[in-house]
């Protein structure tokens, strides 16, 4: 088979379809809603909800054992919506009361949240392995009605989190400002943190909730070493996020590795790329818009400069390519 | 328009026994502040008397425990028309882990209460707010980057962007050049002349001087001080002023206040 050919039946696979479309929307919302949490200084907040959505799944799991639903985990994907959106909440509440406590509050939900998951699922009569492809993903797993859920909520974090880029880039940017302007502080960083919470049930199929916030932290990473501004970090976080993401889970189509584990990998190698290519990117960056670090202004007092006239300012040597006044 | 008519008799800045408790620590004790509609008032006040506490706490951001606040005519929240209020902060925050332009952050002035989005020409009103601060060639580096002063301007130009009527300015001046502070305080002044209101905290009236209708002090989180603006210090240098030192002469007061509140009615 060649390259092309093989190509032609990974893309006609219905499950490599549906587990492509789930990487795409993923992909692109994840980094979206991590912008605002490293804008922010919560780059770990994905992390919390992530161990909390673990306690959810397995509140799905027992609920559904109950229930007697026929898949027991029919309710693992609600559940862990429900339980982390309650998270989000929670942290932003007990942060809104005072800002060290956050802190611990994160510190918490990690813990219990993985203790809270390994126990409901003895309850449920499952074991740990029942878990472990919520933790690790299991984008194989991908039904079609995982796939409607994946889809609707990454639309809905992705139409939020651009449609109110320039209000949640304000209370993320300046919280104090934000305020000063009137704006719901509270009510619009509880936004930020149901996103959040809401990214991280939809990545858990793909990356799983170790992963989860890997793919919405390390593309902002990758970004902002190479652009200098907060809507084109978040854009080209976004872009590689689906890049990552369709290639890692390409790669796995072929190679018997996990997707999740191979997506963060390959972003994580994007940084280190970045990284050491970041001094080269600046240098042509900073010939194509050469700016005097030292523009030219009057000085506060008037300085006694030995051998000049009142031209003397512009004697001073401009920036190399000219100096704009 | 009826509405405006109406309120514009309300004074821009009307608050009454404010309380702030911060840290468990009474920072202002029953504060009572009025400026009225055009005037400029300066906040005066050694470091740490509460003055930055007092402005946040009139915009909405520290948290009072008693008293009430309205900003022209509106009570503080829902009912303040935010779209007229400017307000510039001590100091920019540490910053975040994305980069922000210049011109993203004077943007961002253009959400307030009123709107969660801006409006459709937000990013010529923010040019245009960074060029009357001098900072046009600047408007797509990022702040991290920029000297406290340079970032103290990108502040002022978000305050100004809403083009505001009431002006809060904590510090404005500090850490800017000479040139500058001369073309900012020709801004206020033209704000003044169109009718606009401005409360600004100051350490010395500087530039300022000519502007200030009305100085009120703060000293331990109370008023001390309502009136007439305090003789710069100008009238020591002036031609009349006699500068007879005797050695006796008791140590000066403390500079850090600027000004000797006692001596004045
Ligand atoms: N978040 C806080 N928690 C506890 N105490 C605070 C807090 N913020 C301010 N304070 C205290 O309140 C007092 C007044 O602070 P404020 O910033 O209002 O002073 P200021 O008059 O603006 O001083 P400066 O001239 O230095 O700007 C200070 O003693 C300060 O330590
Ligand atoms: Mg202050």
């Amino acid at each position: 088979m060649t390259w092309f050919e093989t190509l032609g039946a990974m893309l006609s696979s219905p499950l490599m379809q549906r587990a492509l479309i789930a990487a795409v929307l993923v992909g692109a919302a994840a980094p979206v809603v991590g912008t605002f949490l490293v804008q922010r200084r919560l780059a770990l907040m994905g992390d919390g909800l992530g161990h909390v959505a673990l306690t959810g799944v397995a509140l799905g799991w027992l609920v559904g054992t109950w229930a007697g639903l026929v898949p027991q985990d029919a309710l693992a994907i609600p559940g862990a919506v429900v339980a982390a959106l309650i998270g989000s909440v929670a942290i932003e509440w007990v942060r809104a009361r005072g800002r060290t406590s956050g802190d611990l509050a994160l510190a918490l939900m990690f813990y219990g949240g993985i203790a809270g998951g390994v126990l409901l699922i003895k309850l449920a009569g499952g074991t740990n392995a029942n878990l472990v492809s919520y933790l690790f993903g299991s984008i194989s797993t991908v039904s079609t009605g995982d796939l409607w859920w994946t889809a609707g909520l990454a639309v809905g974090v992705l139409l939020v989190g651009l449609g109110l880029r320039h209000v949640l880039f304000a209370v993320s940017h300046d919280e104090e400002f934000a305020r000063g302007s009137g704006l719901p502080v509270t009510a619009l960083n509880m936004v930020v943190a149901a996103m959040s919470a809401l990214t991280v049930t939809i990545a858990m199929r793909v990356v799983g909730l170790l992963l989860v916030s890997a793919l919405m932290i390390v593309p902002v990473a990758v970004a902002q070493l190479v652009v200098g501004s907060f809507s084109r970090v978040m854009a080209l976080a976004s872009g590689i996020g689906v890049a990552v993401s369709v290639v890692g889970l390409s790669i796995t189509y072929w190679e018997d590795i996990p997707p999740g584990a191979t997506i963060v990998l390959l972003a994580i190698g994007l940084y280190a790329l970045a990284a050491v290519t970041r001094p080269l990117l600046t240098r042509r960056g900073a010939g194509d818009a050469p700016h005097d670090p030292h523009p030219e202004l009057p000085d506060d007092v008037a300085l006694p400069v030995v051998g000049a006239g009142p031209g003397a300012a512009d004697c001073r040597p401009g920036a190399p390519g000219g100096a704009t006044r | 328009m009826l509405v405006t008519d109406t309120t514009a008799a309300e004074p821009a800045v009307l608050a009454t026994g404010v309380d702030v408790v911060l840290g468990g620590h009474q920072i202002l004790s029953g504060v009572d502040l009025r400026v009225e509609r055009g005037e400029v008032v300066a906040l005066l006040g050694a470091n740490g008397s509460g003055k930055s506490t007092l402005v946040r706490a009139l915009l909405g951001i520290a948290p009072r425990t008693a008293g009430e606040v309205r900003l022209l005519g509106g009570a503080l929240g829902n009912g303040v028309p935010w779209e007229r209020v400017g307000y510039v902060p001590q100091r920019l925050p540490a910053g975040g882990g994305v980069p922000a332009t210049a011109l993203e952050v004077v943007m961002s002035g253009l959400v307030h209460g009123r709107t969660l989005r801006p409006p459709r020409d937000a990013r010529k009103r923010a040019l245009a707010a960074l060029d009357e601060v001098g900072m046009a060639a600047h408007a797509r580096r990022s702040v991290l980057q920029m000297s406290g002063g340079q970032q103290q301007r990108v502040l002022i130009a978000r305050a100004l962007v809403r083009r505001p009527d009431l002006l809060v300015l904590d510090e404005p001046t500090s850490g800017i050049d000479l040139p500058t502070q001369e073309t900012f305080v020709a801004t206020v002044r033209r704000l003044h002349e169109q009718g606009g209101t401005v409360l600004v905290i100051l350490h010395e009236l500087g530039s300022f001087a000519g502007l200030i209708d009305r100085a009120v002090a703060l000293r331990h989180g109370r008023v001390v001080y309502d009136g007439p603006p305090p003789d710069p210090r100008g009238e020591h240098a002036g031609p009349g002023h006699e500068h007879t030192h005797p050695h006796a002469d008791p140590p000066p007061p403390d500079p850090g206040t600027g000004l000797s509140m006692e001596v004045l009615p």
